[in-house]
């Protein structure tokens, strides 16, 4: 009989040794990546097959045949041209600034810039200053910019909001939806879990009923509807409508990811805020709406990139925003040619994935930025 | 049969300055129900805790011993019968109840750090908020308490790189930060893993020798011989039997506790 001894005691400890050379590096990355299995060599010399077919013509159509520079659409019809770039650029201007006059332009163009140098330390957010900043852009710089691009005072000529369009009326519904929307969403999903049964009933009625219509719906009633009820003589301005319309839109889809948020929250964090004697508005705002918050910028950025491109459906209440510019060039007899529309659209997607591509981007930098570390 | 072999071996438990008031009532209990729905979770519950007194009180789970402790903070409501906590009546009051919870302080089984906030913060937050103590004080209260609990240098770090013996010190930091009149322990070692559990126990052991007034659920037997002046066993949501330590487990009178004693004592 072998009688085995379970006994042991280590006496050296193992020192650390260096991962094998086939685990590591660019042949490591291959193998793991790439060529880990049979079905996956295969996918990747699949994939390899798709890019070669489809890069070139994109290429050729975009780049290679595209038609930078042309006086007219004459260049853009030759027989094996691309994409008609001279005809985006010459038609930029209505594109960016709609029917602004185009001698005053200058303000809208304020606008940009003074946007541009209060959202970007705003965005920033290791820079101090945040308070100071948040008024000026959430507060002060609304009226300025409104003042800017609708006149009528300080010597400015009047534009009134029909001649807004393009790129600049996109930029207005889209931010002014984002910024409008998301506070108003936060009460909403704070009100459907209120204790009282009024302010959740009310906040369950306006988050289904906005849920649960069109956008489109939206903006028609408000442009057709709206009229029959505001007292006659009294107007309300279309893009104000449309703006108040999205607004409220988004908020009910923000609502009920904010809500998401609140639920994933343990009890616990609750029961501590009470049990030192926090009362609920700074439960809210120092514990609970800090982490909730937190746990759904995926969801909540995703909004606001569905909001940001929806902006575009406004044209149908005769908004003239970025595509219904393109839209309406497109017809431009001098750029008639076979590409004249589909550069048209290239164009305006490309505006459009700018802005979603750098809101998703963002988004993830703030989630690894304010990730304490409390995940298991 | 020994005490100690279920529990930690707490050394050196000075009970000398341990004093409990003649006078001054912390919290007086009387004739207390409540309900969750039909379920009668709490029935006639009388207690009388006196400033100064460590209470320990045991039980099976479901006995009702944390939803008890929850209501002196009116984390839980209660249906029939009165709570007085510092000379206030808890009512649906919502000011009183604030009033109540500001010198209560609270220690929980899963410690609630609030994740978002480093630890400095998450001990200036109430005294900065609640009490309205200026920025530059509540910081140094929170670093002299958090040198009480012995983790000074983890001030900036978050709860989520903390240790859970780490974390329940914190979240005990945290509380003192409010200068508490009454400190509840909600089984502040049962989600711990046995070598950090006395590290919790030797704070909560300096507490009661400053004269906190507390009470305790937990299973920390060693602690409740060694620390508590009075062992209350429940039950079925009522209180069963209690008693001074020593008596309470060398002789316990109800059957229900000498099973308990007989299971948890081996």
């Amino acid at each position: 009989m072998v009688v085995q001894s379970f006994n042991y005691v280590r006496t050296e400890m193992e020192a650390e040794a260096p991962a094998p050379g086939t685990s590591v590096g660019f042949v490591g990355w291959m193998r793991k990546n790439l060529f880990s299995t049979p079905g996956n060599s295969l996918l990747t010399v699949l994939g390899v097959l798709l890019l070669v077919w489809a890069v070139p013509p994109l290429y050729n159509f975009l780049i290679g045949k595209a038609v930078f520079i042309a006086e007219n659409g004459e260049t853009c019809r030759v027989e094996g041209a691309g994409a008609c770039w001279a005809f985006i650029w010459a038609r930029i201007n209505f594109f960016i600034y709609g029917f602004y006059p185009m001698e005053e332009q200058w303000r809208v163009n304020i606008c940009f810039v003074l946007g541009i140098i209060l959202i970007v330390p705003l965005l920033w957010l290791d820079l101090p200053g945040k308070v100071l900043n948040a008024i000026l852009f959430f507060v002060i710089y609304p009226i300025v910019a409104f003042i800017l691009l609708n006149g009528g005072i300080f010597g400015l000529q009047s534009v009134p909001t029909e001649n807004w369009g393009g790129l600049t009326v996109t930029l207005i519904i889209g931010i002014t939806g984002i910024v409008v929307s998301l506070p108003i969403g936060i009460v909403l999903a704070l009100g459907r879990q209120s204790n009282l049964p009024v302010i959740k009933t009310l906040s369950i009625m306006f988050i289904e009923l906005w849920r649960a219509v069109p956008l489109i719906t939206v903006l028609f009633m408000a442009s057709v509807m709206l009229p029959l009820f505001v007292p006659t003589g009294m107007t309300v301005d279309k893009l104000l409508r449309a703006l108040v319309g999205v607004s409220l839109f988004s908020a009910a889809y923000l609502a009920e990811v904010v809500r998401g948020g609140l639920q994933a929250l343990p009890r616990g964090q609750y029961e501590a805020a009470s049990a030192m004697g926090l009362n609920y508005w700074k439960s809210m705002l120092l514990i609970i709406l800090p982490q909730a918050l937190k746990h759904v910028i995926p969801g909540i950025v995703n909004s606001f990139i569905a909001l940001f491109k929806d902006t575009s459906l406004v044209s149908i209440v005769g908004i003239f925003d970025l595509l219904q510019t393109v839209q309406s060039s497109s017809s431009d007899l001098k750029w008639a040619g076979p590409h004249q529309a589909i550069t048209g659209y290239i164009f305006a997607a490309m505006v459009f994935w700018i802005f979603c591509f750098s809101m998703s981007r963002y988004s993830i930098f703030t989630e690894r930025r304010l990730d304490t570390g409390h995940k298991r | 049969m020994s005490v100690q072999e279920t529990g930690e071996v707490l050394t050196g438990v000075d009970r000398s300055k341990m004093t409990v008031s003649d006078t001054d009532v912390a919290i007086d209990i009387v004739g207390m129900h409540k309900w969750y729905g039909d379920f009668h979770v709490l029935r006639d519950i009388n207690l009388r805790v006196m400033r100064g007194e460590r209470i320990v009180i045991a039980g099976p789970s479901g006995s009702g011993k944390s939803t008890l402790i929850r209501c002196v903070n009116r984390l839980e409501e209660h249906q029939k019968g009165q709570i007085i906590v510092n000379d206030v009546e808890l009512t649906s009051d919502l000011k009183r109840v604030d009033e109540v919870r500001r010198e209560v302080g609270m220690v929980f089984q899963h410690f609630n750090l609030f994740p978002h906030l480093s630890i400095l913060e998450n001990c200036t937050l109430a005294p900065i908020w609640v009490r309205g103590t200026p920025k530059a004080e509540a910081e140094a209260t929170a670093m002299h308490f958090l040198e009480r609990v012995k983790i000074p240098e983890q001030a900036l770090k978050f709860p989520g790189q903390l240790s859970g013996g780490q974390q329940q010190r914190v979240a005990i930091a945290r509380s003192l930060c409010m200068n508490p009149k009454i400190m509840l322990f909600d089984e502040p070692t049962s989600a711990l893993d046995p070598e950090m559990i006395k590290e919790v126990l030797d704070v909560m052991v300096g507490l009661a020798e400053e004269g906190m007034t507390m009470i305790c659920v937990t299973h920390e037997m060693g602690f409740a011989r060694q620390v508590a002046n009075r062992v209350i066993f429940m039950d079925q949501g009522q209180v069963i039997e209690q008693n001074e330590p020593e008596e309470f487990f060398s002789n316990p009178q109800h059957e229900r506790t000498k099973l308990f004693l007989s299971q948890i004592l081996h």
